[in-house]
């Protein structure tokens, strides 16, 4: 065995042998990683990688794979409780070039290092900016620590950074606080805080999760170009295996702790050789490359109509006499769900989604004028959800659902499985204590979970698993109507197919009707019958999905569809088509563009296929 | 570890695809006060202080046992007596535990009586002893002590007082008092608090402005002389027992904002769950809601605080009774009794009188201790 002293010591080239075969001059090797908290068996396991200087090193892997704490490892910002049960963080020191170990040097030394040297974007926009101090403020802190400038040198730097990451007007980002800023606009800021610095290695924790699609896709983009300019090396940390297709040089798959499989992307991705990666490639959703065949039928019977629904909110002014500020979240929605059909609606937050869905659950009330038409039976009743009272909401409530996005909070950590599902059943006062077990018992096996679950907290299942138990207790009350609020966005690719088929099946069994909810096209591609593409609160187009991804007439919606990563190296994200269509509706071509509250009407182009355009 | 040749790696270990299927952990079928028991468990400061918390609770009914004396009981000839050493060889011999008959003479030199041991003397402690009556737990007369002092002589563990009184026995019996005034208070402060905060969090608008003035108006009020204006309001011909219940309520009232403020921001923040919005999608009413999902989600955060604010009600008592306007005679209570060390001559000479300070001590640490157990066990995060 070596000591360490022996082992660090540059000169001795055979040692160096080993790191040799990962990478010749390597930037960052990480070599025999183990991580592990308490006695529990290590999270991460012996994990080996190394980033050659200037290129992309995506580590891919599910929620739980190790692949954060990993990276965290190399900038020893891992939570207190984790101990580094073995390995080695090779990074070369300043001037000599000399391999230093990450795991080994002083705090100070390592201070110097982070943020001048490797700097790191996290997923949460919002959360890892300080609300409390302007923008240009924390970015310029980087250089304060770092550099020795002057402050006018470093004001100057900075806005320099901040119109290369896209902003239009340098100088009021500067003074801005984060809470004035989008989410994609933070995350450009945060780009802008890591690379103030011009560090060498860039380590970018699921940097997009949290966007749009559209916006994500720009990020991306920014990252590449940056990467380019500044030849620096990435290390990606993402789930989603399209984003790994559009960025990353080289991939390293994690699974359990465990690295099963890496090397160079296009190898992997074209020819994966381990059974994971392979389910990985399998589950990744995506829009099916030629139009499906679904049967059309010519008299429509609609389960829920909407016509004319409109919501405005009023924000209080900003002082009392200030005048006060009027949102229309939806605008002129006209639309319907067929029974037994589902109807998506893709759009990206704040597009007045949601909005729509507590809607069609009578959880909110339109204004005035609209029509919310729900018929419980073909030729039944039909009732206005506008116009409810009391018992009929209650009545309404039994036949119409919602399924819910957050699988962690979706239950009552405090309640059994047994009293969440039974509570629907116990609040409709509905059968006997027996009766309602039995029913529990039978939802319990209709979403594939078994029986002896039925005295358990949530706190003893998988995000999938909740989410199965979400779908159950919607169903205790034989609904007609479910609505789905993003039911998959928070689960790994793998739990989210398994959930959408469950959905599927659950819905042709029972002749259940769907309102899906989503911003991922990919998903609504599989499940949907018909989709409507929403921005700021208008639908844009709507159309069955045969004619929605493979004839899009409107910008945005073509905009959506380019974003949207596919796991497939040859087929890129074309960023001009994103650029075009995802911008503000004010600058999209003549034909399609809003002026404020006057907009083009949705104009029927095709069988079932609506755009908003001037004709 | 296979390497391809391409530069590939390609992990050998055999690999089972995760079909999620179910987990079984025994952690996971726990309840969740199981496993808050199970980290508070691993709390050794917390666990020491909660068992002796608990104790202490449990022996307040069996004051009048413990004690040789009745907490009133006056002992004339035995004024100031300095505590009493138990002693055990007498002679070299064991002869089991007893102490000396002591009489007073008065010092000329320095002017104060003294107590001189009769050496000559042992007189051998008595168990399970007939002493003067009490009532066993407040409710059944019994007379029968766990120990005494034999005919012509005295047992003052701790001294005695200005009148003659044992300060062990009224320790003894003030901790039934001192103790309890904390519970009453905090059951008051918690019933108020948690339903105001509760209306406010929950319904929001008009309801929840009305009574955030309200909880910043009692806030800014300055404490100590709103309960002397308050104590002295009290009625001085009502018996220990009322002025007793009226301290513990005086307490309790000035207690809740803090709490209710608690309760409204966990209330707003719970809220917007989404097992909360599925509850209400599913036709539950408010009442429902906030009995079934909000409350038991942070009830135990709930109880550590409590367990926090108790010591601040044991000290409010203690503090109203030492400066006259709790508590008074013939009650008993810790700060009744710290009434007596009031003056600073007094403590120098006679420095037992004291004594009082030390359960106090003891007994507001063990709360805090306790009280940080039990937030260090709710929340797992921390390290």
């Amino acid at each position: 065995m070596f000591t360490r002293k022996q082992r660090l010591a540059p000169e001795r080239e055979g040692i160096w042998g080993e790191a040799g075969e990962l990478g010749v001059s390597a930037l960052l090797t990480v070599e025999n990683l183990t991580i592990g908290f308490g006695d529990a068996a290590p999270v991460v396991d012996d994990v080996n990688f190394s980033v050659q200087p200037g290129e992309t090193l995506a580590l891919v892997g599910e929620s739980g794979s190790g692949k954060t704490l990993s990276c965290r490892a190399a900038l020893r910002i891992l939570p207190e409780m984790a101990q580094v049960r073995s390995g080695r963080v090779l990074f070369p020191g300043r001037g000599d070039g000399a391999l230093i170990n990450l795991m080994d040097v002083s705090e100070r030394h390592m201070c110097r290092i982070r943020g001048e040297r490797i700097s790191m974007i996290f997923q949460e926009p919002m959360r890892s900016l300080s609300p409390l101090h302007r923008i240009g403020n924390q970015v310029t802190e980087v250089l304060r620590l770092h550099k020795n400038i002057d402050r006018a040198e470093q004001r100057k730097r900075v806005l320099a950074m901040f119109e290369r990451v896209g902003f239009k007007d340098p100088d009021r980002v500067y003074d801005s606080y984060p809470f004035e800023l989008s989410g994609g606009m933070r995350q450009r800021a945060m780009i802008a805080m890591a690379m103030v610095g011009k560090p060498e290695l860039l380590i970018a924790d699921e940097p997009t999760t949290a966007l749009d699609v559209t916006t994500q896709a720009q990020v991306l983009g920014l990252i590449k170009d940056l990467q380019k300019d500044f030849g620096m090396a990435v290390v990606l940390v993402t789930h989603d295996l399209g984003v790994v297709a559009n960025m990353a040089d080289s991939v390293v798959v994690m699974n359990r702790g465990r690295v099963v499989e890496s090397g160079p992307a296009p190898l992997i991705l074209n020819d994966p050789r381990h059974g994971y990666t392979r389910d990985l490639m399998a589950a990744a959703p995506e829009i099916p490359a030629t139009p499906m065949d679904k049967d059309k039928e010519s008299d429509r019977d609609y389960i829920l109509e909407m016509r004319n629904v409109s919501k405005t909110f009023t924000l209080k002014g900003s002082s009392p006499w200030k005048p006060r500020t009027v949102v229309h979240a939806v605008r002129g929605i006209e639309f319907g769900v067929e029974r037994g059909k589902t109807l998506a609606v893709v759009g990206e937050s704040g597009s007045g989604k949601t909005t729509c869905a507590r809607m069609a659950l009578a959880a909110e009330r339109a204004d005035p004028g609209a029509e919310i038409l729900f018929r419980a039976q073909t030729g039944g009743e039909t009732v206005d959800l506008q116009k409810l009272d009391n018992a009929d909401r209650l009545a309404f409530q039994r036949k119409a659902q919602m399924v819910f996005q957050d699988p962690y909070s979706t239950l009552n950590p405090r309640m059994r499985v047994k009293d969440a599902l039974t509570e629907p059943m116990e609040i409709h006062g509905i059968g006997t204590n027996a009766d309602r077990t039995a029913r529990a018992v039978e939802m319990l096996r209709w979403v594939g979970l078994s029986e002896n679950m039925l005295t358990r907290y949530p706190h003893a299942f998988s995000g999938g698993q909740r989410q199965r138990l979400s779908i159950a207790r919607a169903l205790m009350l034989g609904p007609t109507f479910l609505v789905c609020d993003e039911p998959t966005s928070a689960l790994d690719v793998s739990v989210q197919e398994q959930v959408l088929q469950l959905l599927e099946e659950i819905r042709d069994r029972l002749n259940l009707s769907y309102l899906f909810i989503s911003h991922d096209l990919a998903v609504v591609a599989r499940i949907a019958d018909e989709v409507a593409v929403m921005r700021a609160g208008l639908v844009v187009e709507q159309g069955p999905p045969d004619q929605l991804f493979y004839n899009p007439q409107h910008p945005y919606t073509k905009a959506l569809i380019a974003a949207q990563p596919e796991p497939d190296i040859n087929r890129p994200i074309n960023l001009r088509i994103v650029a075009q269509g995802a911008g503000e509706p004010s600058s999209w071509p003549e034909a399609f563009r809003f002026d404020g509250l006057d907009t083009p009407p949705l104009t029927v182009t095709g069988p079932g296929h609506k755009v908003r355009r001037y004709a | 570890m296979t390497t391809l040749p391409d530069g590939r790696y390609v992990d050998d270990t055999p690999y089972e695809r995760d079909t999620g299927a179910e987990v079984r952990h025994a952690e996971l079928d726990m309840s969740n006060t199981r496993l808050l028991w199970l980290r508070f468990k691993q709390h050794r400061l917390g666990l020491v202080a909660g068992l002796f918390l608990l104790f202490s609770y449990l022996i307040l009914p069996f004051a009048g046992f413990i004690s040789p004396y009745t907490p009133n009981e006056r002992l004339e000839d035995y004024l100031y007596h300095p505590p009493q050493m138990v002693r055990f060889f007498y002679d070299g011999k064991f002869i089991g535990p007893y102490v000396y008959e002591t009489t007073a003479q008065m010092n000329l030199e320095e002017f104060a009586w003294e107590y001189v041991p009769d050496t000559d003397k042992p007189a051998r402690l008595e168990f399970f002893c007939e002493g003067s009556d009490y009532r066993f737990a407040g409710l059944f007369k019994a007379n029968t002590r766990l120990f005494c002092a034999p005919e012509g002589a005295t047992i003052f563990l701790w001294g005695s007082d200005r009148l003659g009184r044992d300060v062990f026995s009224r320790i003894f019996y003030g901790a039934q008092l001192s103790l309890t005034v904390g519970l009453v208070g905090i059951t008051v402060s918690f019933v108020i608090g948690i339903v105001l905060g509760s209306i406010a969090g929950y319904f929001g608008g008009f309801l929840d402005w009305i009574i955030n003035r309200v909880i910043e108006i009692l806030r800014s009020l300055p404490e100590l002389p709103l309960w002397l204006a308050l104590s002295a309001a009290v009625p001085s011909h009502w018996g220990p027992v009322s002025v007793f219940f009226i301290i513990s309520i005086i307490l309790g009232i000035l207690d809740w904002p803090g709490l209710a403020r608690a309760v409204r921001s966990k209330f707003l923040s719970l809220r917007e769950e989404e097992f909360v919005r599925a509850a209400e999608m599913m036709g539950a009413k408010p009442g429902r809601v906030i009995r079934k999902h909000l409350l038991p989600n942070f009830l135990s955060h709930l109880i550590a605080s409590a367990t926090l604010s108790i010591p601040a009600m044991i000290l409010g008592e203690t503090a109203l009774s030492f400066l006259g306007l709790g508590l008074r005679a013939p009650a008993v209570s810790w700060g009744v009794m710290l009434n007596d060390a009031q003056n600073l001559a007094s403590i120098e000479i006679y420095p037992w009188t004291a004594i009082p300070m030390l359960p106090i001590i003891v007994v507001v640490l063990a709360f805090n201790f306790f009280g940080d157990g039990l937030r260090d066990a709710l929340d797992p995060n921390r390290s």
